[in-house]
């Protein structure tokens, strides 16, 4: 037990923790805006690989580090425009075109980075983000600016969702697209402009990881995150506290099963200490999904006109 | 902006709106292509005959196409149902283990059972394996209103480290030399090939038959109803009587077990045992070619042929000219963006203010 | 006559190959209350549509106050005062009554809301016009009279001088209308104008000045209120007379065929709480009250898609069958409320649906298979028998017009498949949840005269209606639902309009029943 308590108590499983929250956090902010607008968007999984894609290929082609972030954003942006086009546009299932834009992004960075770099065996490298020294914070001066923005984005996200008039619309177009179009508000305008702001959340939670978290891009270096970001929103009911919670529980349990993995505790095979965040996940959905209040709307096309 | 619905489908969308879907995956393709720095007639030369062109490139084509019908059939009878089943990868991986666990040569001759009882139980054993994966889900679903997409989703993640497990321990091939992969299949267990030289096989015939039994029960059967029923409007069906909720469970089972032969014929038809790369993500393009097909058994067939045409020739095409194969991807994803909306436009016209 | 506020000149608007508004020209002047009069389908909602926006007319000008309109866009229509009331509920459960008032209010780039400034605002305008609400409340948790007192209250808020109110009516009690009436009167008499639009021929009469009348998309003719009558306006309505049903009392009660004691539902949505209830053959007994109080359980209590937790509910002697397929067989026709939602599954063909409650009979499948030719030539004889027109047999059904919808639903649960013409096998219960619901006079008149039929021939029926008027006609017991408690059936004699009105709104007038007299809510 005490071996466990060691873990726990050292400062650099915390710093593992926050380190592993932070692409989550952004993702299921991402998630969350899409959502409180009332669309579902299963582009996250491929939308953040194209986003640690091309943010890293833009520094790689030596850009800066913060514009291969704003690289990252743009590329969410237009991945969430498309989604935006096909679901609030044309009224597609959101499930499908979610999948479409997954593969889609996925399949374009794939095919870019063989492109850009047909014969290398090792992946090239970057310089990624320091860690903020200056800061003079325990954990946090472990981490890099990328983290410091995600978690400034939590109350911005909650003040501009509950008390600015563009959040208020944001919500309403979540919960009921009538009566926003009756206050003389564009469904369409309200829904595009959240998809593609969280979308571009997303592209930066992906450039997370080439550009922070490692620095290089690989294959499968998203790995489900995408999706498990999708149950945290549920997990978090919606709201950006608690999304922060939620990334933060998880990424617990993440570094908790890395750690063990390499202790004396370590007599089950890897494998199910990797498939622990995947399962806690599943338990998450379940434990909250009685008093799960949707967004009412979420999921549901709206047609201008159509009842 | 505003969407209408047509009263009738206009004959000109209905021509302009395939022509306009190929077209547009034509163009998304052939700039990758440019970018790539190949010239563009070559790069669809080449891929066509990579995947139609040659009595090899066709056997290749349909051997690829047989966990695609599979998987595309077992996404097919679950959209019907609106049952997002995201999973089929995790249960086809499932049916594989199932297949091995059933008919593997552990350590020896595996059961003491004349092989076609063995090969039954094998097929059994595999559909059996997917379905149940897939009844957790549905069961979160109609229980406790847990979004089925997600739980699936992990699932994919979960069954494919527990595979790992697996080839790593019980399942081990000692002779592998450190290779994760399974134990063999008993060789009395494996099908026959369809095409003497080719590696097509028998499970094509699975597929087929599959296809056409499932057309057969969405179209003449109650359960058939039900499944439409309960898809179309689940309200109104249980108000006419359909037990929605047992169909759901049932469409579950189902389409897992589908998922679940699609792993036990691939291991009987091409690999003779499982390996964690086994599925180049099958399951996932299952989906995509159920849309392909509107969600039509037949249509899966030609939809899955499709797709393994494009991805062999890309393969093919990309040996010689170094495009790179995940060209195929793309052309798949842009195929299902420009279809769905190709669809779309054909009942509905888009008019401004 | 002053200057008219608001000119409508030329309005057209086709829908395909539909002309919904025909070349419609009007007129509307400072605190005066128009109605548009005309069935459903005859063009008002897609009228005031264009008015406030929401549609774009092919032809045609609307001036606001000596000014222009911009067409297609609700903010410009809000800006010129134009306000609207829509028949669906356009709040957000969810969101406090504030919040949903001040929706749109403010530009959306202001980098914090006004709430304070607003609370005093709402607060002045609610007061001025006798509209109190709890600014905070949560609008799910609102009765619907108070959901519409903040519908109201938006459009006030946002300075409207012209309110359409879009059958605003059809959710309310006989007194919570009168109510509306009132708030009506003041608005006016502060200089507001009102576009008020309803098919009810009454109350038109007793709220508008004008009376315009719209049929199949033409405007048919306008009217000062004092100066028309009920048949004039029915007249110019439907384009002949039609003949109604007349009230005919039940010649011979039978016995009893279904018996409901003390029966209690499970919260959901709606709920019943020790309900009672005997439904005799060869008579009709009509349930009043406003929808929500519990009428959808009640009849799905009755449909086999709900069960009472407590209470017991008989059928022929029998516990009542949970499984809509036997009750089907049993002979109980089942006519639902929601004939979108719940009747018919509009992506599947029309012959599905009309078999669809039977197919699980052996007349319809053998083993499993569904025998098709047979299930067709039913699915003909219903679309004959019953006139519905407007797709082919294996058309989605959802091309059917709701009128045809509601045939279709009719047929398949009057026709018996083994009924023939030299014989008709008639149902022993009819369960009918709002039929004539939004249908046009001649549809209305033709399901009334099937249900009495039946009744004639000796099924038992229950009718749950909000309409207080096909109640009265067509009922020969009454009972009245409030917060999922029944009031015992009464005679239609016995009762008075003024006492169902009081007994809808949970009031407890004597002799209206103990089981009244407790408020409890229905849950949201």
């Amino acid at each position: 037990m005490s071996e466990l308590l060691d873990i726990v108590i050292n400062q650099s499983f915390w710093i593992a923790v926050l380190r592993i929250a932070t692409p989550l956090l952004l993702g299921t902010l991402g998630v969350l805006l899409c959502e409180r607008a009332g669309i579902l968007n299963l582009g996250i999984e491929g939308i953040m690989v194209a986003g640690a894609f091309t943010g890293w290929l833009a520094v790689y082609a030596g850009a800066p580090l913060w514009l291969g972030v704003v690289a990252a954003a743009l590329t969410g942006a237009v991945f969430g425009l498309l989604h935006a086009g096909l679901t609030v546009g044309l009224a597609l299932s959101q499930h499908v075109s979610g999948l479409g834009v997954t593969l889609l992004a996925s399949a374009l960075s794939y095919y870019g980075y063989r492109v850009s770099f047909p014969k290398v065996s090792t992946p090239p490298t970057i310089v990624p983000f320091a860690e903020m020294d200056w800061i003079g914070l325990p954990i946090l001066a472990h981490q890099t600016s990328l983290t410091l923005f995600a978690l400034l984005l939590v109350p911005l996200i909650a003040y501009a969702l509950y008390r600015t008039p563009v959040g208020l619309a944001v919500r309403m177009v979540g919960e009921n697209p009538h009566a926003a179009e009756g206050q003389g508000v564009s469904v369409m305008a309200v829904r595009t402009g959240a998809i593609v702001a969280g979308s571009a959340l997303m592209g930066v939670a992906g450039s997370f990881l080439t550009l922070s978290a490692f620095n290089a891009f690989f294959f499968n270096m998203v790995n489900g995150r995408g999706w498990i970001c999708v149950a945290l929103v549920v997990f978090a009911s919606w709201r950006p506290g608690k999304a922060l919670l939620g990334a933060l529980l998880f990424a617990f349990f993440d570094a908790l099963q890395l750690r063990l993995q390499q202790s004396s505790f370590a007599v089950m095979p890897y494998q199910v200490y990797l498939m622990l965040p995947y399962v806690l996940s599943i338990v998450a959905l379940v434990l909250v999904a009685r008093r799960a209040s949707y967004p009412q709307a979420l999921m549901k096309p709206y047609r201008k006109g159509e009842r | 902006m505003r969407l209408e619905r047509r009263e009738v489908a206009s004959g000109a969308a209905l021509i302009l709106a395939p022509i306009g879907a190929v077209g547009f995956t034509l163009l998304v393709s052939s700039l990758l292509v440019l970018w790539a720095g190949a010239a563009v007639g070559e790069t669809y030369g080449l891929l066509l005959r990579g995947g139609f062109g040659s009595v090899f490139a066709v056997s290749e084509t349909l051997t690829r196409a047989i966990p695609l019908m599979l998987t595309g059939l077992a996404a097919t009878v679950a959209f019907k149902a609106r049952l997002y089943n995201i999973g089929a990868e995790g249960q086809l991986y499932a049916g594989a283990l199932a297949a091995i666990a059933v008919g593997g040569l552990h350590g020896g001759t595996g059961f003491d059972l004349p092989p076609p009882v063995l090969f039954v139980l094998m097929m059994l054993g595999a559909a059996v394996a997917g379905a149940l994966l897939l009844l957790g889900p549905a069961l979160m679903k109609l229980k406790l209103g847990v979004d089925e997409v997600v739980t699936t989703l992990l699932l994919n993640f979960i069954v494919l480290l527990a595979v790992s497990l697996m080839l790593d321990g019980p399942m081990k091939d000692p002779t592998a030399m450190g290779w994760p992969q399974s134990v063999a299949l008993v060789g009395d267990l494996e099908l026959s090939k369809l095409i003497p030289q080719t590696r097509v096989h028998t499970g094509l015939l699975w597929a087929v038959s599959l296809a056409a039994g499932l057309w057969a029960l969405l179209k003449y059967t109650v359960p058939g109803f039900d499944i439409r029923a309960a898809g179309a409007n689940a309200r109104a069906a249980a108000f006419a009587g359909v037990p929605v909720t047992r169909t759901v469970v049932i469409v579950a089972l189902l389409s897992g077990a589908l998922a679940g032969l699609a792993g036990a014929i691939e291991v009987a038809g091409r690999t003779g045992y499982v390996t964690l790369d086994m599925s180049p993500g099958y399951g996932y393009a299952g989906i995509v070619i159920a849309m392909l097909a509107a969600l039509h058994p037949l249509g899966v067939i030609a939809a899955s042929v499709f797709v393994a045409g494009v991805l062999v020739g890309a393969d093919s095409m990309s040996r010689v000219i170094g495009v790179p194969t995940y060209i195929a991807d793309v052309i798949v994803a842009a195929s299902l963006i420009s279809v769905l909306v190709a669809t779309m436009l054909t009942q509905y016209r888009i008019r401004f203010g | 006559m002053p200057d008219p506020i608001l000119t409508l000149s030329n309005i057209t608007k086709r829908f395909g190959s539909l002309v919904a508004n025909d070349d419609i020209s009007l007129r509307l002047h400072a605190g005066e209350v128009l109605a548009l009069l005309g069935e459903n389908g005859a063009g008002k909602s897609t009228l005031v549509s264009i008015l406030f926006g929401h549609y774009v007319a092919d032809a045609g000008r609307i001036e606001v106050f000596g000014k222009p309109l911009r067409t297609g866009d609700p903010k410009a229509a809000l800006a010129a005062g134009i306000g609207m009331v829509h028949q669906h509920s356009t709040l957000a459960d969810n969101l406090s009554v504030l919040d949903n008032v001040m929706m749109g209010s403010e530009s959306l780039w202001r980098p914090f809301t006004r709430k304070r400034a607003a609370r005093t605002t709402l607060a002045g305008v609610a007061q001025r016009f006798g509209l109190v609400v709890d600014p905070d409340g949560r609008v799910g948790n609102l009765s619907v009279g108070e959901r519409q007192r903040v519908e109201i209250l938006k459009a006030l808020y946002r300075g409207a001088r012209i309110l359409i109110l879009d059958e605003p009516t059809a959710v309310l009690t006989p007194q919570e209308s009168e109510a509306l009436f009132e708030v009506l009167a003041q608005m006016v008499a502060k200089g507001l104008s009102i576009i008020f639009i309803s098919h009810k021929l009454a109350e038109v009469l007793r709220v508008s000045h004008r009376i315009a009348v719209l049929r199949g998309g033409r405007l048919v003719a306008e009217a000062g209120a004092s100066q028309t009558t009920e048949g004039q306006l029915a007249q110019w309505m439907v384009g002949h007379a039609v003949a109604m049903p007349h009230r005919r009392p039940a010649q011979s009660v039978g016995d009893p065929v279904c018996v409901i004691r003390e029966a209690s539902t499970a919260i959901a949505r709606e709920q019943l709480v020790n309900v009672s209830l005997t439904l005799n053959a060869g008579e009709i007994v009509a349930i009043a009250g406003v929808s929500g109080n519990g009428q959808v359980a009640l009849a799905e209590c009755l449909s086999g898609t709900r069960v009472a937790v407590s209470g017991s509910v008989e059928l022929l002697g029998h516990a009542m069958s949970t499984q809509p397929a036997r009750l089907v067989e049993l002979g109980v026709a089942r006519i639902p409320e929601d004939r979108h939602g719940v009747g018919i599954i509009g992506d599947l063909p029309v012959w599905e649906n009309a078999v669809s409650e039977r197919l699980r009979s052996k007349a319809f499948s053998h083993w499993s298979w569904v025998r098709r030719a047979k299930s067709r030539a039913y699915a003909q004889r219903v679309t004959a028998v019953f006139d519905v027109r407007g797709a082919g047999l294996a058309a989605p059904a959802s091309a059917l017009s709701g009128g045809n919808m509601q045939k279709l639903i009719l047929g398949r649960a009057l026709l018996h498949p083994d009924s023939q013409a030299s014989k008709t096998v008639t149902p022993r219960l009819i369960v009918a949840h709002q039929p004539t619901w939004g249908l046009d006079i001649g549809a209305v008149a033709y399901v009334q005269q099937q249900l009495i039929a039946a009744r004639d021939a000796g099924a038992a029926v229950l009718l749950i209606s909000d309409d207080l008027d096909e109640v009265l006609m067509l009922g020969d017991r009454v009972a009245v639902m409030h917060a999922g408690r029944l009031s015992p059936a009464r005679k239609t004699q016995d009762w008075s309009r003024e006492a169902i009105g009081l007994a809808m709104a949970g009031g407890t007038e004597t002799g209206a029943g103990d089981s009244s007299r407790e408020t409890q809510t229905a849950g949201p």
